[in-house]
């Protein structure tokens, strides 16, 4: 094979592995949109919360140290224990659940039968508390998370592949990033999970009704603040994978919840309602920026990473404007 | 019309017992509008009461308050000869109280098997966790309600069309559908929206029998709205008529066609 191409393949490769991120977060967004109509903007800034919690909670953490210090002079910081990985992402998820809770309680409760746009601004407003909330409870510095996923990259991969090169000197195999890796099988495990859910569990079914109709999922005796915190808890779960992933590859920033903005593009592409279009949406999105900046960025200077998603978007908006597997959108009146 | 509140036969011998609902002093208001003005009537365990009037009469808000999906102003709804507390619809529907809808509220994107199934979910216990730990009793619930849904399945004749999606079906099997999903809640009082408007002749004549079928197979209490005299005067038991959101009429089909007032309200209107 021909130099080129082998690198080709190797971006591909890993724009999927990238993709695997989008999609998480997209799922996230399509959750919430397809069961209540929601774009909850949150959706990053919950990854980001779910990161923060986590590591605060492996490392022992204690939680509003700053303001706990500040007001009564004590100079509290950790408990002096580390949780182990395992059970750290059990208490992340009661956290995550809590949240649902809450958020439902207090804010989307009192706004049912609203504008989709005022629910809109009302996740605008609960992304900014939360980021805020994280920053109180477990400061603002970069933090690393190791939760034991595995780093660096796969030499089984680039030993069995190399030969690929058929003797070129120059390809010593592909090279794909362990956490990638394992990443990808993990958001695969998740979406199986999800999927037999919905398919099969009495919650599930009662999702997939409240999703289709709530008024016919009222007469069937489905409650539909049940079916909120629901919601926002297997958002809040995907928020924590998705978390886990981008944190134990970039640490653990307030630059998490930029990642949402990368779902909106794979939203377009997918489709608001899909969950196989998030997936492939996120997929499309991180193979198509990194082969365009592989093969087009050297020519404009770089840099295409930031753009590209957002054009292809725009693009594929103007041709099908309902996403590659979003149901056409007809207004109920 | 049997005022007293002791069970009785009817002429073809079905049992009609004691009082299931009662809507006392119902007054509904939106905004300006009165949908509903001092309205009191009952429903008895094992009759099929109909609700009739004109278009605007109140029928459907009056069906709402009883399902929980409206909430009247003044006026109290009893249940089972207690006062029934401010209900949501899901709770409702969990005291045994299914329904149907004017404009067909389904699933959609279900299949009919699916949508049917939905009516089971009050009837599930398995809690999460031991649907997740413990497939075997999880199956065996879900075992036992297909068998049910199947049952109303073949009840109904919809087995040809078990598999596909609603939103693939004609009208007049959308309303079945709804029908089932309605059945499969095994309801003490089963609320009809029109459960026979715009479909055609056989398709309502096959209706009626339905649900004179369930009303006399499964003693199930039945109140039904419907625009159209005829079909009433043959299903029903006892009828309240509406117009303008208050009660011009109630009694049996017969007492009710010669009340002046209901021959007024529907000479003054145009209907099918
Ligand atoms: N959700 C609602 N909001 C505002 N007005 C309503 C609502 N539902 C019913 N109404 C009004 O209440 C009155 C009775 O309506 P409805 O109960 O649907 O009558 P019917 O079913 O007898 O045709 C009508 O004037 C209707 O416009
Ligand atoms: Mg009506």
């Amino acid at each position: 094979m021909p130099e080129q191409l082998l690198y080709a393949v190797e971006v591909t490769l890993n724009g999927l592995m990238a993709g695997v991120l989008y999609s998480l977060v997209a799922l996230g967004f399509v959750l919430i949109f397809k069961a209540s109509g929601i774009f909850n903007y949150a959706q990053g800034v919950m990854a980001l919360f779910a990161a923060l919690t986590l590591v605060g909670i492996m490392n022992g953490q204690v939680p509003f140290a700053h303001l706990i210090n500040a007001i009564f002079g004590t100079e509290v910081h950790h408990f002096g224990w580390h949780v182990p990985a395992v059970l750290a992402i059990v208490l992340t998820m009661v956290v995550m659940v809590g949240f649902a809770w809450v958020v439902n309680h207090f804010v989307l409760r009192h706004l049912v039968n609203q504008e989709p746009i005022i629910l809109f601004m009302a996740t605008i407003g609960l992304a900014y508390f939360l980021e805020g909330f994280g920053d109180l409870m477990w400061g603002s510095d970069i933090k690393k998370l190791e939760v034991g996923l595995p780093q660096g990259g796969s030499f089984w991969i680039e030993e069995n592949t190399q030969w690929l090169g058929f003797g070129n000197e120059n390809f010593y195999g592909f090279f794909l990033d362990r956490l990638d890796l394992v990443a990808t099988v993990i958001a695969a495990i998740l979406v199986i999970g999800l999927v037999a859910f919905s398919q099969y569990t009495k919650q599930g079914r009662a999702l997939r009704a409240v999703a289709d109709d709530h008024q016919a999922a009222l007469s069937v005796g489905i409650s539909l603040n049940f079916i909120w915190v629901l919601v926002w808890s297997l958002a809040g779960f995907v928020a924590l994978v998705a978390g886990i992933m981008w944190g134990a590859k970039s640490g653990v920033q307030f630059s998490l919840s930029l990642i949402a903005l990368k779902a909106l593009p794979v939203l377009m592409l997918g489709g608001f309602t899909s969950i196989p279009g998030a997936i492939v949406g996120g997929l499309i999105i991180g193979v198509g920026e990194k082969l365009f900046e592989f093969s087009i960025g050297p020519l404009v200077g770089g840099a295409t990473e930031n753009w590209f998603a957002y054009v292809l978007a725009l693009v594929f908006l103007v041709f099908r404007p309902q996403g590659l597997f979003g149901e056409k959108i007809i207004e109920r009146v | 019309m049997k005022d007293n509140v002791e069970s009785y036969v009817t002429e073809d011998g079905r049992t009609i017992g004691g009082l299931l609902m009662e809507m006392k002093s119902i007054t509904l208001r939106f905004g300006g509008v009165v949908a509903i003005k001092d309205i009191s009537f009952d429903i008895r365990e094992g009759e099929i009461r109909a609700i009739i009037g004109p278009n605007g009469a109140g029928k459907s808000s009056m069906l709402n308050v009883i399902s929980g999906f409206y909430r009247p102003q003044e006026g109290e709804v009893w249940f089972r000869g207690k006062p029934r507390p401010s209900m949501k619809p899901y709770q409702v529907a969990r005291q045994g109280i299914a329904r149907t809808f004017q404009n067909i509220a389904l699933f959609e994107g279900m299949t009919v098997l699916d949508n049917v199934m939905t009516g089971r979910l009050t009837h599930m216990k398995a809690g999460l966790a031991s649907q997740a730990l413990w497939r075997g009793a999880a199956e065996r619930e879900e075992t036992e309600n297909r068998e049910k849904v199947e049952k109303i399945i073949d009840f109904l004749e919809i087995q040809a069309i078990r598999k596909t999606p609603v939103g693939r079906l004609p009208y007049g099997l959308k309303k079945r559908v709804e029908l089932a999903r309605a059945l499969a809640a095994e309801p003490m009082l089963l609320l009809l929206d029109e459960p026979m408007a715009g479909m055609n002749v056989e398709e309502k004549e096959d209706m009626s029998r339905f649900i004179l079928d369930v009303n006399d197979e499964f003693g199930t209490t039945i109140a039904l709205i419907e625009h159209d005299m005829g079909v009433v005067m043959d299903l029903s038991d006892r009828v309240v008529v509406m117009d303008y959101g208050r009660k011009i009429g109630d009694g049996t089909p017969d007492e009710v066609r010669g009340n002046q007032d209901v021959i007024d309200a529907y000479l003054g209107v145009s209907h099918d």
